[in-house]
């Protein structure tokens, strides 16, 4: 009989981690890593209900957001590359081209 | 009772002419001389014929009862109106025909010696340009003559009046391509104007005064106003009528136009500047003679204007070069006697001398114009001579002419004028003084003119000297026909002393004994002291000592006419260029009136088209930068305006899309908070 | 038993924090990298004491072993040293800091209004043998749909990253 609070307290902590990752770092891959991190945390309260309630849905979910994770990845760090070879750089502050 | 038949179609006398003239303005162009000679001296024709029977009808009847009027329509509808002394009047005229016997006598005048003239054109105008339009104008020029003389009320005769003007004016200026001929034009209708305004205003006072403006009614309103010898309104009636005679008439001051009339075609000269037109003012003055009558002061203004008037042009006329100069100045000399006879009130005398007057003063024209002829237009007298061998018909002619005007016994001029001295004496000595003098020279100048023309050495130029010949039979014939009426003519009113009858002047009698209060008798012998015969023997006198003076001086001693000249240097000139009166004219009315319009010229462009047309320019272009102002400034602005609004919305906006991807996500985790933020707080206070 | 849970859970969570704070710090990417693997095995190590061997397995294999290999390679590829030496941290690092902390804030009070109330059930004394069928079973049963769809997903994200990384023609 495990209060499920402690596990939601480390998927919080993971998650919180990962926004700050994504939202204080200049590196492009590092912003990369922690969306990878923010997912994980998401995982983590999915396998607690999951197990919570008894079914496999949450897993089943759980195995989509890790497929997906991966394409993302894929794609991402394509398009890293991508801009790496036109611009000479990896730092989210320089790819602004977007602007008004 | 049935009206005879040339009576009751009076109407139909001014109509013919009218027809041709109107055949001309419209087809004139497209016909052959000929028919235009046949169509427009016919229509002329038939008028005499209608007036000869009308005459004989007239004179059918019993001698009260020669009076008959014809209606044809009515023009002003009677409208009520209040006269000078309060009571109601109503003025009404129409297009009504009067018969009676002075217009009668002045139908036949106008349309007899109208045909002859019109004949006498066809052999003159043959060879100019413009025939159908000639025989146009001449057409209509006796339609209006014969209104005027028929027509039974003022309104009607001013028909006539102005009608004879214009057609005046279009004949003087019939050859508008000369200068001269144009300006003459136009200062004849012009100074015949200002004599109109006289007549008009005399008009307006006779319907005022009298409430009515036909000449029927005249007698029996002056009986039923009880109107006094002497009364003002009377007189001042007769004047402002008597200015409109004078303008037409060509008296003094209004006569200046008839010497320039002379620019037009000699028929022309001859049918209105000496046998008709001229003459309207004459039938007016005697036509109205009712109101004349009763104003004495007026008649003696008549009278006097008239002596001064026919001594005044004859000085002139003794000094002329050009034959058509004398015969004009001529013209309105025996107009003056004219007025001369009506001013003392032998109104019949007056007439008389008219009808004497057409025959041969419009001899003595068409005589000129063939002389003119047949020196292939040389007016100068200075430059013929010797020619009463060459042209015999026209000489003798105008010899007769000349015999007639100057007033020898037993030609026509003789009776008349006769008639005239002798009423004049018994008025006023002075008058006949005047008149008595001017006879001797009329008789003087006109002889000049025969012997500087017809006798004496030959001074004509020599090209011409060639081409003399005697005109075509179509001139020559109305010259002999006029000649016979020059020689018979005084037969009509042959006075009773000699022997005669007086006819004319007891034909004239029920016209002239108009006036209820008249004392003026139809001329019967002056009661004198020196008796009529006597009278007739000094003006014989005298016309045979002007006649022998001008012998004197033309043919016996032809060097001395310079020599006068030469020695009365100063005095010759003044005459010479007519006593500077057109000068005079010119500087007081003519060129204030030049002025007028140079003024006005002088407003029209800078104020008008300053204020006016500048000004709606100026207004313009103001309105233009203003509606640019607004356009800029409002309409532009609000368009700027919008699109600032936009700017300044969207500045936030713009500034925040910095093309960093993590400031975007950092919106996101800001979105998150608060959408959270509701949530959960709506969440706790659901629960709790 | 209880105990042990205990420890393991407290053991893998701090590892899994620690290595978490540690890969958002580095300046190294590798080592940042590396980091991360620490942290996906910690988590897999969770998901293996929620007794779902099947996501512990997948997590192991797919995550580390797919996925931060291919970023490891990729971190080769980039200029290493060059973004070693650059600031590393931008400048909204205060304000992104305090907004994620209010956001986290926001998550513990609403977790702390529900503490104590949600249970998981006592685990079976055995093994059970049956996670991994039941995933299969309820991923070619009732999640066939979302299961071709993400096969699609992998298959345009294959043909993008190939594209995005073939070198222009010519």
């Amino acid at each position: 009989m495990i209060p499920v609070d402690d596990y939601l307290f480390l998927s919080l902590a993971l998650f919180t981690i990962g926004v700050i990752g994504v939202l204080t770092r200049r590196n492009v891959i590092i912003m990369l890593m922690s969306i990878e991190l923010i997912l994980n945390a998401v995982n983590i309260n999915l396998m607690v209900f999951s197990r919570m309630w008894g079914t496999v849905d949450g897993q089943v979910f759980a195995i989509f957001i890790i497929t997906d994770a991966a394409a993302e990845a894929a794609v991402g760090l394509g398009i890293i590359l991508a801009f790496f070879h036109n611009r000479e750089t990896v730092l989210a502050d320089e790819m602004d081209i977007m602007k008004w | 009772m049935n009206t005879p038949y040339f009576l009751e179609h009076i109407w139909l006398i001014p109509l013919f002419p009218l027809l041709t003239a109107a055949v001309m303005l419209f087809y004139g162009r497209k016909l052959a001389n000929n028919i235009v000679s046949y169509l427009c001296a016919g229509s002329v024709f038939v008028s005499f014929i209608f007036s000869v029977g009308a005459f004989f009808q007239l004179v059918a009847m019993p001698q009260g009862e020669r009076f008959f009027t014809k209606v044809l329509f009515e023009w002003v509808p009677a409208v009520p109106y209040h006269m000078f002394d309060g009571r109601l009047a109503q003025f009404v005229a129409g297009w009504e025909f009067q018969i009676d016997p002075l217009s009668a006598v002045m139908i036949l005048v106008v349309t007899g010696v109208g045909f002859l003239i019109h004949v006498y054109s066809t052999g003159y105008m043959a060879l100019e340009g413009g025939y159908y339009r000639f025989f146009g104008y001449l057409n209509l020029f006796m339609f209006a003559m014969l209104i005027l003389v028929l027509a039974n009320n003022f309104l009607m005769m001013f028909v006539g009046w102005e009608g004879v003007g214009t057609c005046s004016y279009l004949l003087i200026g019939f050859y508008f391509h000369r200068k001269s001929a144009s300006d003459a034009g136009k200062k004849a209708f012009i100074v015949n104007r200002v004599g109109d305004a006289g007549f008009l205003l005399g008009i307006f006072l006779c319907s005022a005064v009298l409430g009515t403006v036909r000449f029927s009614d005249i007698g029996p309103a002056l009986h039923a106003g009880n109107f006094q010898k002497g009364d003002p309104w009377l007189t001042a009636i007769a004047l402002l009528l008597f200015v409109g005679a004078a303008g037409k008439s060509a008296q003094i001051p209004l006569y200046v136009w008839l010497p320039d009339a002379m620019e037009g075609p000699t028929p022309v000269s001859a049918l209105i500047h000496a046998a008709t037109m001229v003459t309207a003012g004459v039938y007016m003055v005697t036509r109205t003679n009712a109101i004349y009558q009763l104003a004495p002061k007026a008649m003696y203004v008549v009278a006097l204007v008239g002596a001064i008037t026919a001594l005044f042009a004859a000085t002139i006329g003794v000094v002329q070069n050009d034959i058509k100069k004398v015969l004009a100045y001529s013209t309105v000399s025996q107009l003056g006697y004219m007025f001369l006879a009506c001013g003392v009130g032998a109104f019949t005398a007056g007439i008389f001398h008219l009808m004497t007057h057409a025959f041969f003063k419009g001899l003595l024209f068409l005589a000129a114009g063939s002389v003119i002829h047949a020196l292939s237009g040389e007016q100068d007298m200075r430059k013929m001579g010797a020619l009463s061998k060459r042209i015999p018909v026209t000489y003798w002619t105008m010899l007769i002419a000349t015999l007639a005007i100057a007033g020898i016994f037993p030609f026509a001029g003789f009776v008349s004028k006769d008639l005239i001295l002798g009423k004049a004496y018994e008025q006023d000595v002075l008058l006949w003084a005047i008149g008595y003098f001017t006879a001797g020279m009329t008789a003087f100048y006109m002889f000049r003119l025969v012997f500087m023309t017809f006798h004496g050495t030959s001074r004509v130029d020599h090209e011409v000297e060639h081409h003399i010949h005697e005109s075509p039979k179509a001139m020559l014939v109305p010259l002999v026909i006029l000649a016979g009426l020059s020689i018979v003519g005084g037969l009509v009113s042959w006075p009773e002393i000699l022997g005669g009858n007086s006819h004319f002047v007891h034909f004239l009698e029920p016209v002239v004994g108009m006036a209820h209060q008249s004392r003026i008798e139809p001329l019967k012998g002056p009661s004198s002291r020196i008796g009529e015969i006597n009278l007739m023997l000094m003006s014989e006198g005298l016309v045979v000592l002007g006649i022998l003076f001008a012998w004197y001086l033309y043919i016996k001693r032809t060097e001395l006419p310079a020599k006068i000249a030469k020695g009365l240097n100063g005095f010759y000139e003044l005459v010479y260029h007519k006593y500077y009166v057109d000068e005079l004219y010119d500087a007081l009315f003519v060129n204030r009136a030049k002025d007028l319009g140079l003024a006005l010229g002088w407003f029209d462009t800078n104020v008008i088209n300053g204020v006016g047309v500048d000004g709606a320019g100026w207004l313009t272009r103001f309105v233009s930068r203003a509606s640019m102002w607004w356009d800029t400034w409002i309409v532009d602005g609000s368009v700027k305006l919008g699109a600032r609004i936009v700017w300044v919305l969207s500045l936030p906006v713009r500034l925040i899309q910095d093309g960093l991807v993590q400031s975007y996500m950092l919106f996101i985790v800001i979105g998150l908070i608060g959408f959270l933020g509701y949530y959960f707080y709506l969440a706790h206070h659901a629960v709790h | 038993m209880q105990t042990l849970n205990q420890a393991l859970f407290i053991f893998f969570a701090v590892l899994a924090v620690a290595s978490a704070i540690l890969m958002v710090t580095r300046r190294n990417i590798v080592h940042g990298a590396v980091f991360l693997i620490t942290t996906l095995l910690s988590t897999a190590g969770i998901f293996l004491l929620l007794q779902a061997e099947f996501l512990f397995i997948v997590q192991v294999i797919l995550y580390v072993g797919g996925i931060m290999v291919l970023f490891v390679f990729v971190i080769m590829l980039v200029n290493l040293d060059v973004s070693m030496r650059q600031v590393q941290f931008n400048r909204q690092w205060f304000v992104a800091g305090a907004l994620a902390l209010v956001l986290a804030g926001q998550f513990l009070f609403a977790i702390w209004a529900g503490r104590g109330a949600l249970r998981l059930p006592a685990m079976a004394n055995e093994i059970s043998p049956k996670n991994t069928e039941a995933v299969a079973d309820a991923l070619f049963s009732h999640y066939m749909l979302p299961f071709e769809i993400a096969s699609i997903l992998l298959l345009v994200a294959m043909i993008g990253a190939v594209v995005m990384a073939k070198r222009r023609a010519g």
